[in-house]
């Protein structure tokens, strides 16, 4: 099935009302579905016998400060069965980032989905442990975010300048 | 774990009349720990020495490498793009390259993706023998670990006649790569790989039948394939269940189809399956180099795009046009026009992918990797349930957690 | 820098027990001595965390062989080592890690700092990476290069080494310099 085939099947797939939009961008098949109910759309597109998305490789998100709404999640899915790709996407407002976690549908999403919460601060409804995983507890801010100063370092031991407090005594 | 005992074997039960009284114990492991190379944190839940459950930690090597990206141009992701799986340099660029040339719609020249198979390949070589000699060199095994790295110098100058570095190499350029393959390219080669051969042959004898190392191997750290395919893994660790998944063949990128190679597979999923695939793999790798060298057509190495290749040093040092064109390139970056892609390259964990937006500006919007290992390192707690303490070293090395793709 | 060594002195016999101490005792100050004794067997502590890692593993096998500078026995112990290599990024999130570990150290302890990531924080010039580890622990010896070649850092143990013989050797008591010594 191509890419263009892929995305005349959908509506026929996922669940009625799920799909906004469906579009190639560089040959590759994007589908917007509603964030209410993502899961399902997921969960129908790796049970369907045509599209049997049995993987997702990846799960992350983006940032669009100033569009509205303004953050994605994006999911990476892939069949091994049948060797074809999707790409499918949920908007997240900015007000209630909220997206339904898909972790009991693919496992890979557990972490994945960690991931983005700690980058982006969207929140998974369902994840059974929403720790932070890359930064440390203590950190402040969701540092993927186009808001977030690159240089907003905060540190967590005293740290002191070795120019003017030399560590050794000059000379 | 059940240990199978010589018949005649003392049992325990002479000895031990009752059971002690069974209490989990929490234990942190790292994060800073001879066999965890890189800094990671286990936290673990033991009865006896039996694990619970294991809480991975990881993060301790979060360098913000997509916010980098994010304020650089297009090439200057190359040298970050470089210390993600520092192990296989070449296969990260490679993929890089891959992703934003499909987002710029260009092609490079069929030379150039020769030479990218070659160096990819080779970085592969060194990426397995430094995951494997180090898994040897963990249990015990340290001569074999030895020749491993020692196998993996003579890569290494190999890598260093084509690039110029050893490591981290910044080798592709947007539309091609840096230089060309050195004259003598065939000769090195062939010794590299010679050496490489001959070094297999010993860790072979060496590992493969050794009781110790089968013993610590076989049956840890077992993985199903359904679960292995729900966990998301890729690469060797997918290929260890019986999957012949290998982004090299399913969807063919460079010159891939033109190679004649097996994606070698294990049936249990355990570390030993795992070792065996990587080993084998290696011999396939090493067959794709030798068939590219043979095939190489001779050419040009850079796309000819003046919108994104850089012009020739010579031309910017004596035209206006180059010097000027050469000036908005590296000031302004390329203008790749916008749009997203999600392009997938077998690295050398697993399926290495970049998902890239472009706003049309000369700067990334979003750069997003997939890297194989954080997805083998969430699946770790899964993998070590009921198994003992000291099994979490050899599923630990074979999951080959390089900090800087999985924390990027 | 040590003074030079004071001129040898004349033989007092030739035969008896002075004349067999003279044949077989080398006369030097204690301070040069153990500086010696010291700089050979450098017993380091690899904190390795990133990609300067597999130079380190290059550096202790075959072709570079660490050991002929008498410093391959790495320690994962701290308490054991004298040499903290810090080899690679280090982040915000290890400070606390790289403090403890420092502090766990025995005296007389030396820090190198190698690769551009642990000498000063690299090309990661951002929210989550510790710009260099001397704003938290003291450095004796950056080694530069990212990663830096084998040879380099065989360089800055050399560098090192020269330190180490030049330094007022503590023992004893006095081994913990104070506040004086800026530690």
């Amino acid at each position: 099935m191509t890419q263009a085939e892929l995305l005349d099947r959908l509506p026929s797939i996922l669940p009625p009302g799920a799909l906004h939009a469906g579009e190639l961008v560089r040959e590759q098949a994007i589908a917007r579905v509603d964030r209410a109910v993502v899961k399902d759309a997921l969960a129908a597109l790796r049970d369907h016998p045509d599209t049997r998305f049995d993987m997702l490789t990846d799960l992350t998100a983006a940032d669009y400060v100033g569009r509205v709404p303004r953050f994605e999640v994006v999911y990476q899915l892939y069949s091994l069965e049948r060797n074809h790709r999707l790409r499918v996407k949920a908007a997240v407002p900015e007000e209630d980032p909220v997206v339904p976690s898909v972790s009991s549908v693919w496992k890979a999403a557990l972490w994945a989905e960690r991931e983005a919460s700690d980058m982006f601060g969207i929140r998974f409804a369902g994840h059974p442990d929403l720790r932070r995983i890359l930064m440390y507890p203590e950190f402040e801010g969701h540092p993927l975010r186009k808001d977030y100063p690159l240089m907003r370092r905060q540190p967590l031991v005293p740290e002191r300048d070795p120019l003017e407090r030399p560590w050794f005594p000059r000379g | 774990m059940s240990v199978a005992r010589a018949p005649g074997a003392v049992t325990p039960e002479r000895f031990v009349e009752a059971e002690p009284a069974s209490e989990v114990m929490a234990l942190q492991m790292g994060p800073s720990h001879p066999a965890s190379h890189g800094t990671i944190k286990f936290n673990l839940r033991l009865d006896g020495e039996t694990i619970v459950d294991v809480d991975v930690e990881i993060g301790y090597l979060h360098r913000g490498f997509e916010k980098m990206c994010e304020q650089a141009t297009w090439n200057h992701v190359f040298p970050y793009a470089d210390r993600l799986n520092y192990a296989s340099p070449l296969l990260n660029n490679v993929g890089f390259a891959l992703a934003v040339e499909k987002l710029a719609g260009i092609t490079a020249p069929e030379r150039c993706q020769y030479i990218r198979v070659i160096s990819g390949e080779i970085s592969r070589l060194t990426d397995h023998l430094t995951c494997l000699g180090m898994a040897a060199n963990e249990i015990g095994a340290i001569s074999a670990g030895f020749y491993m790295l020692e196998a993996r110098e003579f890569l290494y100058d190999l890598v260093e006649a084509i690039t110029g570095a050893r490591l981290t190499v910044t080798y592709c350029r947007l539309g091609g790569v840096m230089k060309d393959l050195p004259a003598d390219m065939a000769e090195r080669t062939r010794f590299a790989l010679k050496q490489v051969r001959r070094v297999l042959g010993d860790c072979d004898r060496l590992l493969s039948r050794n009781r110790i190392f089968v013993d610590r191997m076989v049956g840890v750290g077992k993985l199903a394939q359904a679960e292995a395919v729900s966990w998301g893994l890729t690469g060797p660790l997918l290929r260890a269940t019986g999957v012949s998944y290998d982004v090299r063949k399913a969807e063919p990128y460079l010159v891939y189809d033109r190679m004649d190679f097996e994606v070698p597979t294990g049936t249990s999923g355990d570390n030993y399956d795992r070792f065996m695939v990587r080993f084998a793999e290696m011999e396939q790798s090493m067959r794709i180099i030798e068939q590219a060298l043979a095939q190489i057509p001779p050419g040009p190495i850079l796309a000819d795009d003046p919108r994104f290749v850089l012009p020739p040093k010579q031309e910017v040092y004596t035209t206006i046009e180059a010097l000027m064109n050469h000036f908005k390139l590296v000031m302004e970056g390329q203008k790749v026009p916008a749009g997203e892609v999600y392009v997938a390259t077998e690295g050398g964990n697993g399926e290495l992918g970049f998902y890239l937006v472009s706003d049309g500006s000369g700067r990334p919007y979003r750069v997003r990797v997939r890297p194989p290992c954080f997805y083998g390192m969430a699946a770790l707690g899964a993998m070590l349930r009921g198994h003992m303490l000291a099994d979490i070293i050899t599923t630990f090395g074979q999951i080959n957690m390089i900090g800087g793709e999985c924390d990027r | 820098m040590a003074k030079p060594l004071p001129p040898p002195r004349p033989r007092l016999a030739t035969t008896g027990d002075e004349a067999l101490i003279a044949e077989a005792v080398v006369v030097t100050r204690l301070d040069r001595a153990i500086g010696w004794a010291r700089k050979y067997s450098i017993f380091p502590y690899p904190f390795a965390t990133a990609c300067c890692a597999m130079e380190y593993m290059s550096l202790s096998m075959s072709p570079y062989d660490i050991d002929r500078f008498g410093a391959l026995l790495p320690r994962f112990t701290p308490r054991q080592a004298d040499l903290l290599m810090v080899i690679g990024t280090v982040t915000m999130r290890q400070a606390p890690i790289l403090k403890r570990v420092y502090e766990q150290m025995g005296e007389p302890k030396w820090v190198m700092a190698f690769g551009a990531c642990a000498s000063t924080g690299g090309f990661y010039d951002n929210y989550t990476t510790l710009p260099g580890i001397d704003l938290v622990i003291p450095v004796d010896v950056y080694v530069p290069g990212c990663p830096p070649r084998p040879e380099v850092v065989l360089d800055g143990l050399m560098a090192l080494q020269r330190k180490i013989q030049g330094e007022k050797q503590r023992l004893g008591p006095q081994a913990v310099p104070g506040e004086a010594a800026g530690r």
